[in-house]
């Protein structure tokens, strides 16, 4: 049964997935004070002390946003080939095989649907930890299917996106996941189900410009370093320092590219009431509207 | 300047070129020998461009002399007319669009300019957009669906620009939306990549019913260069990374990325710069015919089929 197995293929066994300090006690990396590790993963990755937002583990995000017990896993039916024989310090099987076990799903994504505050959505969170979350055709794919089942189950769809962009060892079929996960969006977008996306940090590359974008509502969280390109690459290319908060959550709101940054104690309900505002407006429900409205909207 | 591997041929082809030059001076008869050479030349070319690594291939894309958008825009349509910027922001050199004839067609042409010189590549920022330009290419999807235009586009770019103020005005938000606006396209769209097809700046103007490619263009998730500095750590182990990425048409031919190549004539577009342009302007009439008899919603289906079923995987263990 796929819950049941969902359940435990997520037994605490090993380390958390999230990006504090190691330790019991641990210095936080903003604001330096001493913060119990329980008291951090108990705020949901945040620091209590200043609110400094930490990458936190694909469970523990599902957790913070589905209503307890109605999340029912979609993904993880299908695993990766390595059509290019990719081989660079290591075989690209082997890199993906050690990432399966150590973070215990067969790639960096995890889809399912869920109840929201009661709304029922199709959730899509990214595993940074899976090879930096990057994107290809497994990855494309979990999304694409999220999006039509999402469409087919009359759900609104959310989007957690963390990733270092497109995935270099399946070449330019990740480079097309872009396209794919963009069309599959429209099934959606033709019976006016809203697509969310939340951007945490990090969300990069092909990722930052395909689906993550693409949002009706784009929310960020806060500090969450969001780019097409990586500031270290911009710094290599203009040999300039960069301005201060370049690419975070904040900075792009003030230049317009963002709908809002969001607290995270404060996502789920804003989640919740953005998805019921939308839906409640006279786009009828779970009905397709046909392919020449679907290319006005 | 040669490319490292064609000093060989250079060097059959000015000895080629001595001899004549011998013969007619002292006016003696050396057709024989001549003819000889021309065909130890035509065999050596063969034989190098057939076996071309693909580190090589990547050169060839990059070549000096290469024939860039603005060079088929000029040579492989009847006519163009260039229309300049998004209405926003600016007019980016680097995306060059506007309407042309293809035979006898209207059509709506977007190309990726690199430079044909220092100057040139300058202006066109070496072929790398800013927002500004994938802006200026969803105009020119607007006026296409509006008139019922076909729409040709030309890759060549190493990739978006990386820059603060690309980013400032949203170079991610901009490559997502022009791939999306190029999916809803309800005319006929064809892409041809006639040299770099760099990444996701590239494929903003690449989501076409067909996609053709040049022999020895190449399309890729991202640069060999980039590639090696991040997987190996430095950026001189491009050529490996090259190998690596399977980035050359017939790779990508391999993969379903691309519909067809377009093959070059021997040795690259860059030696035979009028045949490659005539070879690219039958390709795409021949493309854009196939396609004009279907209606909007049969386009629209095949172009979103096709990129919907690209990826490789296996049911998971």
């Amino acid at each position: 049964m796929a819950l049941e197995r969902w359940f435990r293929r997520n037994r605490p066994t090993r380390k958390e997935d999230d990006n504090a300090p190691a330790g019991l006690w641990l210095k936080c990396e903003a604001c330096s004070a001493q913060i119990y590790r329980k008291d951090l993963v108990a705020n949901a990755y945040v620091c209590p002390e200043c609110g400094h937002h930490y990458r936190m583990p694909v469970e523990a995000r599902i957790e913070l946003l589905a209503d307890a017990g109605t999340f029912e896993p979609w993904s993880g039916e299908i695993q990766a080939e390595d059509p290019l024989e990719f081989v660079d310090t290591q075989a690209y099987p082997e890199r993906l095989e050690k990432n399966r076990q150590k973070h215990g799903r067969p790639d960096a994504i995890q889809t399912g649907g869920a109840l929201l505050a009661g709304e029922a959505v199709g959730l899509i969170v990214m595993d940074f930890f899976f090879l930096g979350g990057s994107m290809g055709s497994v990855v494309g794919e979990e999304i694409a299917r999220a999006a039509e089942r999402a469409a087919v189950e009359d759900r609104a769809l959310i989007a957690v996106t963390a990733s270092g962009g497109a995935r270099m060892q399946e070449g330019a079929l990740s480079l097309m996941q872009m396209a794919k996960t963009t069309v599959a969006l429209e099934e959606l977008a033709k019976r006016r189900l809203p697509y969310i996306s939340v951007l945490t940090d990090p969300t990069t590359g092909g990722v930052t410009a395909s689906f993550a974008t693409l949002g009706d509502v784009i929310y960020a969280e806060p500090g969450a370093l969001i780019s097409f390109a990586g500031p270290r690459v911009i710094q290599q290319t203009i040999k300039q320092d960069l301005p201060e908060g370049f690419q975070r959550a904040e900075f792009l709101l003030e230049k317009g590219m963002l709908d809002d940054v969001v607290i995270r104690k404060d996502l789920k309900e804003r989640l919740a009431q953005t998805v019921r505002l939308l839906r409640t407006g006279s786009a009828r429900r779970g009905e397709a509207k046909g392919e020449s409205r679907a290319a006005a909207v | 300047m040669p490319l490292p591997f064609e000093k060989p041929i250079e060097d059959l082809e000015a000895k080629i070129e001595e001899m004549r030059s011998y013969a007619s001076e002292q006016g003696i008869d050396l057709t024989d020998e001549i003819g000889l050479l021309q065909q130890r030349l035509e065999r050596l070319k063969r034989d190098t461009f057939a076996n071309l690594t693909r580190w090589q291939r990547v050169q060839v894309a990059r070549a000096a002399g290469r024939p860039t958008a603005m060079d088929y825009l000029q040579g492989a349509f009847d006519s163009f007319s260039e229309l300049h910027g998004d209405r926003t922001l600016g007019d980016d050199p680097a995306i060059v669009t506007g309407l042309a004839r293809l035979g006898e067609r209207s059509v709506v042409v977007i190309g990726q300019q690199k430079g044909r010189d220092t100057k040139e590549n300058i202006h066109r920022n070496f072929g790398m957009a800013h927002p500004s330009g994938y802006r200026k290419a969803m105009r020119m999807f607007d006026l296409a669906d509006k008139f019922g235009l076909p729409v040709l586009t030309l890759i060549d770019t190493p990739g978006a620009y990386p820059g603060i103020a690309a980013e400032e005005q949203g170079q991610a938000w901009v490559i997502a939306e022009s791939i999306r606006r190029m999916s809803r396209l309800t005319v006929p769209a064809v892409s041809v990549v006639i040299g770099e097809g760099g990444s996701g700046g590239a494929l903003a103007v690449g989501v076409a019913n067909r996609v053709l490619i040049l022999e020895n263009a190449i399309y890729s998730v991202i640069s060999p260069e980039s590639c090696a500095a991040i997987l190996w750590r430095d950026a001189a182990e491009a050529e490996k990374a090259a190998e690596a990425l399977k980035l050359t048409a017939y790779d990508l031919l391999d993969l379903g990325v691309v519909d067809r190549v377009i093959d070059e004539p021997v040795g690259g577009a860059h030696k035979s710069r009028e045949a490659t342009i005539q070879r690219v302007r039958e390709a795409m009439q021949e493309e854009v015919a196939a396609l004009v008899g279907i209606d909007a919603e049969g386009l629209q289906e095949q172009r979103r089929s096709r990129f919907r079923g690209l990826g490789r995987f296996r049911d998971a263990a």
